[in-house]
């Protein structure tokens, strides 16, 4: 087989995280950032959420939600460049500087989440 | 004329027209609705961005005691940032259709033969989506 | 309907000219015209130096693509008593260098063309005696609709990577490719996969879908080139379990 272009892995990434996103961005961000804060539901006590977030289902959840997203921005973010600023000259430090920030974001959230 | 039998044409220089080429305008999305559409859709992905750098806060503030998840709470009544979480929330919801609207095309599906329609492809995700949204909700407000 | 009409025509002599200008026509408006018509008119009867190419005036030999107010149309199926009431923009193709007046330089589209193979290739020729290759209508419904493509460029002077990335394939080329990836007869997937899937094949696309738009023949080349990212993904995800081969 013909070895081909790693765009691949990329886009693939691309994929799963816009999917991701796509399914559970939106419920998130509207429970946590306008129900919550407004009142508008029963916000969850400190101590539950604690508890929650220390389910080790959870962890990984609260990881996927987080690290494939990042991918799908980086990925995503890399072409805005190009094409909306055509600064395509600038290709490796916008490769670096996409997929560097999706993979530090991904250890944060990595070291976050296996130290709570 | 400069003939000679080995060279029986006259000499001429080859004419070639000066080719005109628009340079792409840095505002060429602009240019139309579609385009205008596409960027915003591009830039969707920074919503999806500012969900996680968030999202990382919460987790971060949770560990650091009661206080410190009470002071972030506090900053998220605050109107500035309830406005922005608003525009965040739209732009989210607008990648999530936009996305709907795209996975069809990249999934030729076939039936018994014949391509599935695209809405019947877009269905299912937004019944996952539907699905997941009711159950984060509950799962969060049991208790 | 009124009586005339007015169309603001690029002109472009290179002899003379340093950049396009905008000259201004008026045609009769009747209502069977297309575009097409009211060019022809005025270099029948207003000035006969006006330079476009045409051909077919049925919308399948695909010569007569132009920017008709910032969209790009075939002049011969574009009506025009649409535009009544305002003047008619008519430009060359977006994204291709102008030769002369509504004319552009397609030879770039015709190599990528070229690199994307668009003809049936065997590994194995059948030998005549065995007959025809025979396809079912299922097995012709796969490509069929990719098939259609008349080599018109709309898609090109529609998208914008084309535009800001002279590498870019473009997306008739990359649609006419799956068009052979697909057909049952085809043993050539594996030959194209190296122009394909590379950054200036179908990982340069970002699915602006402006080229399915367009598209004067419904070839949604948009859709052919998301199909095979998707098959060029799982393809790559393999070849990595199967190290060498």
């Amino acid at each position: 087989m013909p070895k081909t272009s790693n765009d691949a892995f990329f886009w693939g990434l691309f994929s799963a995280g816009g999917t991701v996103a796509a399914i559970l961005v939106p419920i998130h961000l509207f429970l946590f950032a306008l129900a919550f804060p407004l009142g508008w539901l029963q916000e969850p006590t400190y101590s539950t959420l604690m508890d929650i977030v220390r389910l080790p289902l959870v962890r990984v959840y609260l990881f996927v939600l987080c690290a494939l997203p990042l991918f799908h921005w980086a990925h995503r973010f890399r072409f805005t460049l190009y094409d909306g600023l055509q600064i395509k000259h600038l290709n490796e430090a916008i490769f670096v500087g996409c997929y560097g920030s999706a993979i530090v974001g991904t250890a944060v959230a990595g070291w976050l989440l296996w130290t709570i | 004329m400069d003939t000679h039998p080995t060279n029986p044409l006259p000499h001429y220089t080859e004419y070639h027209p000066r080719w005109y080429r628009q340079r792409v305008s840095t505002y060429w999305w602009l240019g139309s609705w579609p385009y205008v559409r596409f960027i915003l859709r591009e830039l969707s992905s920074l919503a999806v961005a500012f969900f996680v750098a968030l999202t990382l806060a919460q987790i971060y503030a949770l560990g650091q005691g009661a206080q410190v998840y009470a002071e972030l709470q506090e900053w998220l009544r605050q109107p500035v940032v309830l406005a922005l979480n608003v525009v965040v929330l739209l732009f989210a919801v607008f990648h999530t259709l936009t996305w709907f609207a795209a996975a069809p095309k990249a999934m030729a599906v076939r039936m018994r033969g014949k391509r599935v329609p695209e809405w019947a492809v877009a269905a299912p995700h937004y019944a996952a989506w539907m699905a997941a949204s009711a159950f984060v909700t509950w799962f969060l407000l049991r208790g | 309907m009124a009586e005339t009409i007015t169309l603001d025509v690029t002109r472009y002599s290179p002899e003379h000219d340093h950049k396009p200008v905008l000259q201004l026509f008026e045609v009769p408006l009747r209502p069977e015209w297309v575009i097409l018509d009211a060019l022809n008119y005025i270099k029948d009867k207003v000035d006969g130096s006006l330079t476009f190419r045409w051909s077919c005036r049925m919308g399948v030999c695909g010569s007569c693509g132009m920017m008709v107010n910032g969209e790009p149309k075939l002049t011969c199926a574009t009506f025009l008593h649409k535009y009544e009431g305002r003047a008619v923009r008519v430009e060359p193709l977006r994204y291709f260098p102008v030769v002369r007046d509504l004319v552009t330089e397609i030879s770039d589209f015709m190599r990528k063309l070229k690199r994307a193979k668009p003809w049936l290739i065997r590994r194995t020729e059948k030998p005549l005696a065995e007959g025809e290759y025979l396809q079912t209508p299922e097995q012709l419904d796969t490509y069929k609709q990719f098939s259609m493509c008349i080599n018109c460029t709309l898609c090109y002077a529609a998208c914008p990577v084309y535009g800001l990335d002279s590498e870019f394939i473009g997306p008739a080329a990359l649609a006419l490719a799956q068009r052979y990836n697909l057909d049952s007869r085809d043993q050539g997937a594996e030959e194209r996969m190296l122009t394909l899937a590379h950054p200036d094949g179908v990982w340069g696309c970002t699915f602006v879908g402006e080229c399915t738009s367009v598209c004067p023949k419904h070839v949604d080349p948009a859709g052919a080139i998301q199909q095979y990212k998707l098959k060029a993904a799982m393809h790559w995800v393999k070849s990595l379990l199967k190290p060498g081969g």
